[in-house]
């Protein structure tokens, strides 16, 4: 009868279980490492697509045929004018944009002026973001209203004191759901009138598109601001399949106006939603990663903790060895004996911490308010590494014993 | 079937050497019964290791089946063991958190053998040392007579060349010890080579043939 390269799965798996099981607390004990670790890279890399998807989905509501001319060089040999030199773009330059004859595929431009300030309605304040805007960006940025009306151009022409207010801070100033309209509110001391409030988007932080108060830019640069250069300029291409056309024929108009004519010296750069995504993405990745390392460290030292165990095992169970090897046990059948014994640990430490991990990231998800992304591959990952952890770390424990001497091992007491 | 010629063990390094067998030979017949006798230090322990293929030989050959396995691997060591040899030891060395049936069947897990043919074998084993009524047993629901006879059928179920007995009766009462040595003639009986590793006369008794052992050599029986 040929002898098998494996003496029996089924043998040696209820062997490996009766040990584990023996000594319960001390199996829970290891393999608490191993859970800790898992869990915590699978909470760290759930959460960290989520916020990935977050940011991507916010920016993506923002249009997706949306263009954003920034002041500044483009980044040449990496040097890059400092923020506050950023005085390139003008309300006139956005108002030649949509006047020019020459540019045939953009639909709709704004130029914007954001600057966060205090505001202030009857007793309550608040600090928001105050954003000068040009009659287009509602149409550009999607905004619609819940009451009044936003922004026109002849707000602009007459530099109007009036505020288009996001429903947050309707909230901070006034109440929930109030309506606001006709209201009076001050921002850094200049008393203006609400004209309209806009639906929630959603969207936490700097991405918030409800924490925010629209004014004409042009009452924004002379009375509120004192600035006559702009911080961006929108712009709407009148389809997705335009972008490239939009980017190129605003680009070259922007370098004619500006009298530059090599495009490597150009004072702005033109960037779609697309580039940002890309941008803030690899952000929060090389944000996961470092985090999901420093989880990585924690299953390092969950799986010595296995090999540790693995050893006084190996130690206790000395008389086993001596006797299984007596009868005939081959060196490949005790390290598989004790292979198995580690693997099933850290198996079940992988599967436990998949576990906590999910329901951990499902709790800080709900948190931070950012979507939960199931990512099968790091599941797979998971438990991968935590049976290859249990290869890793038993085998020495495994080789130790499969080199013990029949006779010491008949002899220990 | 055993033969034995100048076989010498040799503890220790180069400057503390421990000479535990003197050039030692003798043979052994198929269907023999033999007693090593022999005070504790004569050297009987390293014989019996020798003979169990659990160690090697310094120098010397011994010849199983006409097979020289006084210089192997451990891994063919192993399997020496598993084939032909079953060993019957004074502390019994069942593994305590088995059945009498996993005991006996596990030296035929290690030889490859089926998990079917195992039980049929290892419950045919078990009766023919009375215990036909105990296979689901753990050795803490056993007598010790009763598990040395498990250890017994496990050293009979794989049909081995030679049966290896160390001090059989040495954890037992009388009443049980006799019991197992009967048993052990009864196997004899039946055409089994039998070899007893004993320091007690009245164990040696059942044997047919004494090898006596004095300091590491053969002092009477040997040839």
């Amino acid at each position: 009868m040929g002898r098998w390269w494996w003496v029996d799965f089924e043998e040696t798996f209820s062997t490996s279980f009766e040990a584990l099981t023996l000594n319960k607390t001390r199996t829970v004990l290891a393999v608490l490492g191993i859970v800790v670790g898992i869990a915590a890279v699978i909470a760290l890399m759930t959460l960290g697509k989520g916020s990935q998807k977050a940011v991507a989905s916010q920016i993506e509501s923002l249009g997706s045929n949306l263009l954003t001319v920034m002041p500044g060089a483009q980044m040449a040999e990496g040097i890059r004018g400092q923020v506050g030199s950023m005085t390139t773009l003008t309300y006139e330059d956005a108002k030649a944009i949509t006047n020019s004859s020459r540019i045939t595929s953009v639909e709709a431009v704004s130029a914007e002026l954001d600057r966060r300030a205090q505001v202030v309605a009857g007793r309550n304040n608040t600090n928001t973001r105050v954003t000068g805007v040009m009659a287009p960006y509602a149409q550009i940025r999607k905004i619609e209203m819940e009451s009044g009306n936003f922004i026109s151009q002849n707000d602009l022409d007459s530099q109007a004191k009036v505020a288009v207010l996001g429903p947050q801070v309707v909230t901070d100033l006034f109440s929930e759901g109030a309506d606001a309209v006709g209201e009076s509110i001050r921002i850094n001391k200049l008393a203006f009138r609400v004209i309209g409030v806009t639906k929630a988007k959603g969207g936490t932080g700097f991405f918030s598109q409800d924490d925010i108060i629209f004014i004409p830019l042009t009452t924004a640069q002379k009375q509120v601001f004192g600035q006559d250069y702009v911080g961006s300029i929108s712009l709407a291409a009148k389809t997705e399949k335009l972008m490239d056309q939009a980017r190129n024929e605003v680009g070259y108009f922007l370098l004619a106006r500006h009298k530059i004519s090599d495009p490597a010296q150009a004072d702005f750069s033109i960037s779609s939603q697309e580039d940002i995504i890309s941008t803030m993405t690899q952000v929060t990745s090389t944000f996961t990663a470092l985090l999901s390392g420093i989880a990585a460290i924690s299953l390092l030292v969950g799986g010595i903790g296995i090999m540790n165990i693995m050893l006084v095992s190996v130690i206790e169970r000395t008389r086993e060895i001596g006797l299984r090897k007596a009868l005939g046990a081959k060196k490949k059948d005790i390290i598989l004996q004790f292979l198995t014994e580690s693997v099933i640990l850290t198996a079940a430490g992988g599967l436990l911490g998949v576990i906590f991990g999910t329901l951990i990231s499902l709790f800080l998800v709900r948190m931070i308010s950012v979507p939960w992304v199931f990512s099968s591959p790091s599941y797979f990952l998971a438990f991968g590494v935590s049976a290859v952890i249990g290869i890793v770390f038993g085998f020495y424990p495994a080789y130790k014993a499969s080199n013990l001497s029949p006779i010491e091992g008949l002899r220990y007491e | 079937m055993i033969e034995v010629s100048h076989l010498t063990k040799i503890y220790g390094n180069d400057s503390v050497k421990t000479v535990a067998l003197k050039d030692v030979s003798f043979e052994i017949k198929k269907g023999e019964f033999v007693a090593i006798m022999g005070p504790s230090g004569s050297g009987k322990s390293t014989l019996m290791h020798l003979l169990g293929a659990l160690d090697i030989a310094s120098s010397g050959s011994y010849f199983l089946d006409e097979k020289d396995v006084s210089q192997l691997t451990d891994d063919e060591l192993s399997e020496i063991r598993n084939k032909k040899i079953g060993f019957v030891f004074q502390v019994f060395n069942l593994l305590p958190r088995a059945t009498a049936l996993k005991n006996v069947s596990l030296p035929l897990a290690y030889a490859g053998v089926n998990k079917r043919e195992r039980i049929k074998r290892a419950k045919k084993a078990l009766i023919s040392v009375g215990l036909a009524d105990k296979f689901e047993n753990r050795p803490n629901q056993l007598s010790g007579g009763e598990i040395q006879r498990v250890a017994i059928a496990r050293a009979l179920v794989t049909n081995p060349s030679v049966i290896l007995a160390d001090e059989p009766t040495g954890n037992l009462d009388t009443k049980s010890g006799d019991e197992v040595m009967k048993l052990i003639e009864d196997l004899n009986k039946k055409g089994h080579t039998i070899i007893v590793v004993t320091h007690d006369p009245e164990i040696a008794k059942y044997a047919k043939r004494i090898i006596n052992l004095k300091d590491g050599e053969v002092v009477v029986g040997g040839f």
